[in-house]
Order: structure tokens, then C-alpha cells, then sequence
């Protein structure tokens, strides 16, 4: 798929991946052979029929390809641009084992991307169900929330999103960066879910403006909770509060939800510094690291623990990240930070790790080597090691049953919890996870209150 | 959208703006704060709720003018509005009925020491209230105060009226000279709070102060507001704003406070370049 060069893509913040164009598109559908036994959909946890999407493109019917598509994902132009496909329906593709299987994120990114610029009109309410009567309040506008509200608008009932931020859309809009996912992509399946009918009240902080038992009381049948895992986690070493030190989430928040890359255009300031490191091996960090690239640092470092196959991200970022210079020290991982008299990180002391036996995840543990302690020079420093639930709706709602993660518990396949009339699902369910897990986990609680209101 | 309805200056550089946000104002509790942020290119700043009014469905903010944010919000009018606000946010004051309590307020603190000094009232406590401003002009409020409170005391840094010195002055004559206070509040800036901590430790009286440390979503999702009470980190948004002033790291607070001090200058000035030289020069090009 053709990118923005990486010499000019570190200094912007368009999008890096261009997208296929139709001949490309139709060339990498011509290359699927059509499998009965369709391995790829199983590895799709939304099972999205994908050899029938497939054949659509390769007929030229890329309107049939988005209603394929749209049947099972209502987000296909974001999850084509951010799932983590070489593990999902990637890795089960049967050409994967001759090492090349299908660009299925790519081709569904190109027919979203069709539609976007055909603009066909999915919302037109002629697919609603009739009016049930019942009214619904979903917590939070990440993909979870989102999907939940769109399926319960088209069955028919009355949707209310209450969303703590001043924008809509969660992660998607605070987190992942504009060059990684556009935000008018994000704005247009916003735009599609009001579009149901849904209400977004956005300014909303549930737990605090009202409780769930509130709205429970207060004219709601049934509240989902899609909340996420926004609470970012710290080391927990010396010198952590110096001033430059970020987590990833006010990092990325400054930059992506309140424009920090346009300041002073834009009111809310960010601290870039020439020397910038990042502590994580995710997603998220692939992010800070590359939205600091872009901000002007000269030398930006992504600092982890264990070795480049046990790097969480999805491969194509981290390609991305080291063609833009993003320079990687593995198998390290901080002891502490450095200030200066004025209270400003200036240096991080860090360990050399070996990898140990596998741990619980299965990867190799990270283990210090004993005495091998050394210092990098810093300005800023970005923590990106990962997010647990914010406790705000947990801590006041009676009868929730929390697990010790800071998690709601939920059944797996309906997303019900252990408080009548309150189901929930997507990262506040399973701790940081993917925006297509999210999703699944918002549709088959959205059938599992369907099912409930109408009984 | 949220609608202003009066913006009044109390003094040179303190404004009153009540606005129109009735779900917010059904809420409220002492010593809560709401997040704001005034239009598309704003930030978003923490502002304590001074008053509200349930049924009128109004809350009340005292805005000190100090950099871009403020100075836009001081800059609208009644019937103008503001694009975001969100609350109520934090922990409510821990209330109770403690016996004789001292509420000290300084800059935009006088402002939202009110609603706690009332409702320690309400609560059956003996309320004196202690309020600082650097000269006479800036001082605000007393009457309003003064009917929450069974004594007022007015503090100026230059003596031009009341007690000549800051808050903690008479609070420390008062400890001093062995009468028995049980419990102290303080809103202000970050070195009033310090100051008025300082004052009450070595006669162990428990002071509780409102942290205004620099935010960003104000619910506990970024970090940026984190300070560090007793050893322990703790985030001003959701764990606070107020904690036990004698396990504050005041010099911390103070240095996480100065980190965009260059970005605040360049912003405050671009901002009032846009405002008073673009109309001038679009008339011009007419
Ligand atoms: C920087 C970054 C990059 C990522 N990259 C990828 C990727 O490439 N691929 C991938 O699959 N996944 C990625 N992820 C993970 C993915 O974004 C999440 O798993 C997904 O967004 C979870 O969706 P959700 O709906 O459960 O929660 P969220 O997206 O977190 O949305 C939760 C929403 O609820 C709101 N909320 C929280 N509390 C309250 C309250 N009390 N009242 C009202 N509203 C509230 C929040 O403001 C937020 O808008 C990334 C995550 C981050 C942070
Ligand atoms: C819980 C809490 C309650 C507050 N209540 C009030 C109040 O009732 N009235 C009032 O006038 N002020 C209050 N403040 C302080 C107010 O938020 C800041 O003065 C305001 O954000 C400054 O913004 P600015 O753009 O005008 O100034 P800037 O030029 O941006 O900053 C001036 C100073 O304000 C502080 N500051 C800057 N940005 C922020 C931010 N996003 N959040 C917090 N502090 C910041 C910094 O220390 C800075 O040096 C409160 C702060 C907190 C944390
Ligand atoms: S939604 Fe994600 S996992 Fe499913 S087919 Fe699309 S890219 Fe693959
Ligand atoms: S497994 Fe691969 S080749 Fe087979 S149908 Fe699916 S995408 Fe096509
Ligand atoms: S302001 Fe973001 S966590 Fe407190």
C-alpha cells in the first residue's frame, strides 16, 4: 500500500498510509482463492464474511462490499486501518502460510473509504425498527459505546450516549493520532450512529453529574457501560512527578484531542523537548513516540523491556516507527529519573534485561542484569505502559461487581453484570484490549438488551 | 453549548460569571469544581463552583484573570456562551460538625470558600472566616461571608484595611494564644495554602486545602494534575481537590505549576494580537 515518504511523513500529521487505489484493490482480491473452508472469518471476532466482501471488489460491486461489511462491523473504515490483523484474520488467511495472506485490513479500508467518498447513506431510517418505547443510557463514546447505541437505535429504542469529554468517539479521538486514523473518519461514524437517532450528550461524567442508579431511577430501562480503560498506570520509581514526565494518555490527549500540534492556534501547550523517551511496547507507544517525532524532537527513543517479537504493536507501526527514525532500546527498562534543581527530568537511569522463562502471558520474563545500570540523557519522557479502568462509575454504583484489575464483571457473551438492568463491555470489561473486541463486545450486549426489553 | 448570564467584575482582576447549567447545579456540593473550556480552540481549566442555585438551575464561577483562558472568560458577556463545561468534578469537603472551624480565602479562594463556610455553618459549627487580599481594593465579598460565618476577619498584605498581614497571621495569633480551633479549610493560591499550612502543624490542627494543580480532562484519565500528598501520589482531579495540607509536597506542586510558564506568555500573546489587531486590520483592507 502506497505511504507518505518517511522523511516527510515525521514532520506532519497526515495520514502515513494512503490507501489502495482501484487497481491495486482489485489486483489483492483477485489473489484470494476463494477458501471453503473460510479460515480468515474465524479469525475475525466479529466474523465478518470476508471472502464474500472479497468477491465483491473483484467483481466491481463495491457497493455490495460495503453492505457485507457494514452487516457485521459498523466501523469498517476505522478497523481496517487499526486492527491488529496480522493476528486476527490475517494469521488464519491460507495464504499466510506461504507467507503472503491477504491484506484483509487493506481492502476493507479501501471499500469504507469508497463509501466515504460516494457517500452512500446507510442511517436513512428506513432500516429502524418501529419504536419500542424504551429507552436505553449508554456510558461512553469508544467503539464499545458506540456500536451498542447503533444496534439498539436500529432495533427500535431510544439511545442516549453520555460522554465525559467535550468530543465523542473515546480512544479513537483521544488516543490513536491522525496519521494513524483520521479524525473525520472518526467524525463520520459518529455523524452515522446520531444519524440512528442516537443522542450524544457529550460534558457528561457519569458518577458525578448523575449515578447509574440515577438514570436507572430516572426513566432508563437498561445502561450499558463502555467506559474503557482510561487510567494510566506509572512506574512507580523515584523522580516520576518531574516536571516532563507525561503519561501517554496526557501526551497523546494534549496532542490528538486538544490540538497541541497547532499551538498557539490552539490554546493548550505541549513540551516536546530534543531528546525524548518513550516506555512501552504498545500501541500507545508507537504513538507518543511518533506524534513526538512529528512535534520536532530530534532523537526519540522507545524504551522496552523485553525484545522486539514480544512487542505488542501492531507490526506495521512499528515498521512505520523505525523507517521514521525512531531509534529502539530493547531489553531495557528504567530504574529511576534524573532532575535538574528546577524540578525537569534530564536523565533516566535504566537496567540491561535478559529474557527469562515464559511468564503467564507466555512471553519470555524480562529479567535485570545485575550492575549493568546506565544513563540517557531526557527531556521529556513518556510513560505508555498500559491503562486499568477509571473506578468514577464502578465506585458508585451499588451491587457492581468489580474484579481485582479494577474491572466490571461481565459475561462474555452477553455483557451482563452481576446488577440487574446494567450490562457492559469492551476495555471496561477486559482491561486495554482492541477496538474490534470493543466492538464485538458492544453488539452482543446491544442483542443480549434487546432481548431484555422486549421480554 | 452553556449560556452566560452575568459576568461581573468584583474587582480589578477577579470577574463573577454565572451561568446557565441546571443538571451541574442539582449536583453541586462544597467543594467541587467544574472544567470549562471556553471555545473550539480552548483549553480546558478547572474552576471552582463558588455558588449555585438548583431551582434557578444556575452555577456561579470566580475567574481570576492570569493568562488566555481566563482573560477570554472575563472577556464575554451576559447572553454570550461558552462551548464545554463539565461537572460537578472532584470530591465534595469533608463536612462535619467539628466545632470551631476557620475558613480562610485568598485571590479566587475568598470566592469559593463560601459554600464551604456555609455549609459549616449549616452543620451547627462556631465559623470564622479569614479573608487576604494585597490592598483594599481587592477585596470582595465580606458581606456575603460575613452572614455564613459568626466572625469575618479581613486581612491586607499593606494594612489599608482590617488586619495588616496575610491570613495565617491572625490564624497563628489565634493558636498562639491557646484558643482552640478544630478544624481549618483554605482556597487560594498554592502559597497561601502552603503559608496557612505551615501556620496550623506544629499545633497539630488539621487543615484541609483545595490543591490547584495544572489539569487536563479533570476525571482522572491523564495524570497531569498529580501531586504528591504523604508519600503517595494522588491525583488533585479525582482524589482530591482537597487533601490534608501538612502532607502536601508543596515544592512539587509549585514546580509542576511552572512547567508551560514560557507556552502561557506565547499563548496569552498571540491571543491578544488576534483579538485587538485582526478586527483593526480587517477594517483596513475595507
Ligand atoms: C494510543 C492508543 C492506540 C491504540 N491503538 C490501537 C490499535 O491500533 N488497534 C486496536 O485495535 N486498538 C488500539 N488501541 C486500543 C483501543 O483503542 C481500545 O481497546 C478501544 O478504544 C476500547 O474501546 P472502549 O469503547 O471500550 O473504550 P474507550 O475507547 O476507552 O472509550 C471509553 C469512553 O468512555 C468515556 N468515559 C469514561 N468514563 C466515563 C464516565 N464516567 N462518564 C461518561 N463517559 C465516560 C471516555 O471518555 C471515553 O470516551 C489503542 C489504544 C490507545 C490508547
Ligand atoms: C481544582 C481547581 C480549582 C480552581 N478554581 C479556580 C477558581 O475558582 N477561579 C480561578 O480563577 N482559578 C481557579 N483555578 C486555577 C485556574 O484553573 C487557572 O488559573 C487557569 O487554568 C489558568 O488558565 P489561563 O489560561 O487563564 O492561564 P495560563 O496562562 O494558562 O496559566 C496561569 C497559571 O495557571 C495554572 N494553569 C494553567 N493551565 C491550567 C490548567 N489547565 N488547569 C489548572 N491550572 C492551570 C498554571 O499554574 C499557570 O502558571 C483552579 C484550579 C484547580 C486545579
Ligand atoms: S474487522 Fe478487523 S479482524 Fe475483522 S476482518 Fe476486519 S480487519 Fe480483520
Ligand atoms: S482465507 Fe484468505 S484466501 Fe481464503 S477466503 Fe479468506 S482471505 Fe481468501
Ligand atoms: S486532570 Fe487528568 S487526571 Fe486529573
Amino acid at each position: 500500500m502506497p505511504r507518505q515518504d518517511p522523511k516527510v511523513r515525521g514532520k506532519n500529521f497526515k495520514e502515513v498510509a494512503l490507501g489502495y487505489t482501484d487497481e491495486m484493490a482489485v489486483r489483492e482480491a483477485n489473489r484470494c482463492i476463494q477458501c471453503p473452508k473460510r479460515a480468515c472469518v474465524e479469525g475475525c471476532p466479529v466474523y465478518i464474511d470476508i471472502p464474500a466482501f472479497i468477491l465483491a471488489i473483484r467483481e466491481g460491486n463495491i457497493e455490495e462490499a460495503v453492505t457485507i461489511l457494514k452487516s457485521k462491523n459498523a466501523l469498517p473504515g476505522i478497523c481496517g486501518r487499526v486492527c491488529p490483523q496480522e493476528t486476527q484474520c490475517e494469521i488464519v488467511c491460507s495464504l499466510a502460510k506461504k507467507g503472503a495472506p491477504i491484506a484483509i485490513g487493506r481492502l476493507e479500508r479501501y471499500v469504507a473509504d469508497w463509501e466515504l467518498k460516494h457517500g452512500s447513506n446507510p442511517g436513512s431510517s428506513s432500516s429502524l425498527l418501529p419504536s419500542s418505547g424504551k429507552r436505553v443510557a449508554v456510558i461512553g463514546s469508544g467503539p464499545a459505546g458506540l456500536t451498542c447505541a447503533a444496534d439498539l437505535a436500529k432495533l427500535g429504542h431510544e439511545v442516549t450516549i453520555f460522554e465525559a469529554l467535550h468530543v465523542a468517539g473515546g480512544v479513537l479521538t483521544y488516543g490513536i493520532p491522525e496519521f494513524r486514523l483520521p479524525k473525520n473518519i472518526v467524525q463520520n461514524e459518529v455523524d452515522y450512529v446520531k444519524s440512528l437517532g442516537v443522542e450524544i450528550r457529550l460534558d457528561s461524567v457519569i458518577g458525578k453529574l448523575a449515578t447509574v442508579d440515577e438514570l436507572l431511577e430516572g426513566g432508563y430501562d437498561a445502561v450499558f457501560l463502555g467506559t474503557g480503560a482510561g487510567l494510566p498506570m506509572f512506574l512507580g520509581i523515584l523522580g516520576e512527578n518531574l516536571n516532563g514526565i507525561y503519561s501517554a494518555n496526557e501526551f497523546l490527549t494534549r496532542v490528538n484531542l486538544m490540538k497541541a500540534y497547532l499551538f498557539p492556534e490552539y490554546d493548550t501547550p505541549i513540551k516536546v523537548g530534543r531528546r525524548v523517551a518513550v516506555i512501552g511496547g504498545g500501541n500507545v507507544a508507537m504513538d507518543a513516540a511518533r506524534c513526538a517525532l512529528r512535534l520536532g524532537a530530534e532523537e526519540v527513543y522507545i524504551v522496552y523491556r523485553r525484545s522486539r517479537i514480544e512487542m505488542p504493536a501492531r507490526r506495521e507501526e512499528v515498521e512505520n516507527a523505525e523507517e521514521e527514525g525512531i531509534i529502539f532500546k530493547l531489553l531495557t527498562n528504567p530504574k529511576q529519573f534524573i532532575g535538574n534543581d528546577q524540578g525537569w527530568v534530564t536523565a533516566m537511569e535504566c537496567y540491561e534485561m535478559e529474557l527469562g522463562e515464559p511468564d503467564a502471558s507466555g512471553r519470555r520474563r524480562p529479567i535485570i542484569k545485575p550492575g549493568s545500570e546506565f544513563i540517557i540523557g531526557v527531556d521529556v519522557v513518556v510513560v505508555a505502559l498500559g491503562t486499568t479502568p477509571n473506578p468514577l462509575v464502578p465506585s458508585t454504583t451499588k451491587g457492581l461487581e468489580i474484579a481485582k484489575a479494577g474491572t466490571v464483571v461481565a459475561d462474555e457473551e452477553t455483557g451482563k453484570t452481576t446488577k440487574d438492568r446494567v450490562w457492559a463491555g469492551g476495555d471496561v470489561v477486559t482491561g486495554a484490549a482492541t477496538v474490534i473486541s470493543a466492538m464485538g463486545a458492544g453488539k452482543r450486549a446491544a442483542a443480549s438488551i434487546d432481548a431484555f426489553l422486549r421480554s | 453549548m452553556y449560556k452566560i448570564l452575568a459576568n461581573e467584575p468584583l474587582v480589578p482582576n477577579i470577574h463573577l460569571i454565572k451561568i446557565e447549567a441546571p443538571a451541574i447545579a442539582r449536583k453541586a456540593l462544597p467543594g467541587q469544581f467544574a472544567v470549562v473550556r471556553v471555545d473550539e480552540f480552548g483549553e480546558r481549566i478547572p474552576l471552582t463552583l463558588a455558588d449555585w442555585d438548583g431551582e434557578e438551575g444556575t452555577i456561579t464561577v470566580l475567574i481570576m484573570q492570569v493568562g488566555t483562558s481566563t482573560q477570554k472568560l472575563a472577556a464575554l458577556n451576559a447572553g454570550d456562551h461558552i462551548l464545554n463545561l463539565a461537572g460537578p468534578l472532584g470530591l465534595p469537603s469533608h463536612l462535619d460538625k467539628f466545632g470551631t472551624v476557620v475558613c480562610a480565602g485568598g485571590c479566587y479562594g475568598v470566592g469559593a470558600i463560601l459554600p464551604v463556610a456555609r455549609a459549616l455553618k449549616g452543620l451547627g459549627n462556631k465559623v470564622i472566616c479569614i479573608i487576604e487580599a494585597r490592598i483594599k481594593n481587592l477585596l470582595y465579598w465580606q458581606e456575603k461571608l460575613q452572614q455564613v460565618s459568626d466572625e469575618l476577619i479581613v486581612t491586607t498584605g499593606d494594612g489599608s484595611s482590617g488586619y495588616k498581614g496575610w491570613a495565617y497571621d491572625p490564624l497563628k495569633e489565634m493558636l498562639e494564644k491557646g484558643g482552640k480551633i478544630d478544624r481549618v479549610f483554605a482556597h487560594g493560591c498554592t502559597f497561601m495554602m502552603m503559608l496557612t499550612s505551615e501556620a496550623t502543624k506544629p499545633f497539630g490542627v488539621k487543615t484541609l486545602v483545595a490543591l490547584n494543580s495544572i489539569m487536563v480532562d479533570g476525571t482522572g484519565m491523564c495524570g497531569c494534575c498529580r501531586v504528591s500528598v504523604g508519600g503517595k501520589t494522588k491525583f488533585t482531579c479525582v482524589d482530591g481537590p482537597e487533601f490534608d495540607g501538612h502532607e502536601v509536597d508543596w515544592e512539587l506542586l509549585a514546580a509542576r505549576r511552572t512547567i508551560y510558564l514560557e507556552e502561557e506568555i506565547r499563548s496569552l500573546t498571540h491571543w491578544e494580537c488576534q483579538r485587538w489587531y485582526k478586527p483593526i486590520v480587517k477594517v483596513v483592507e475595507v
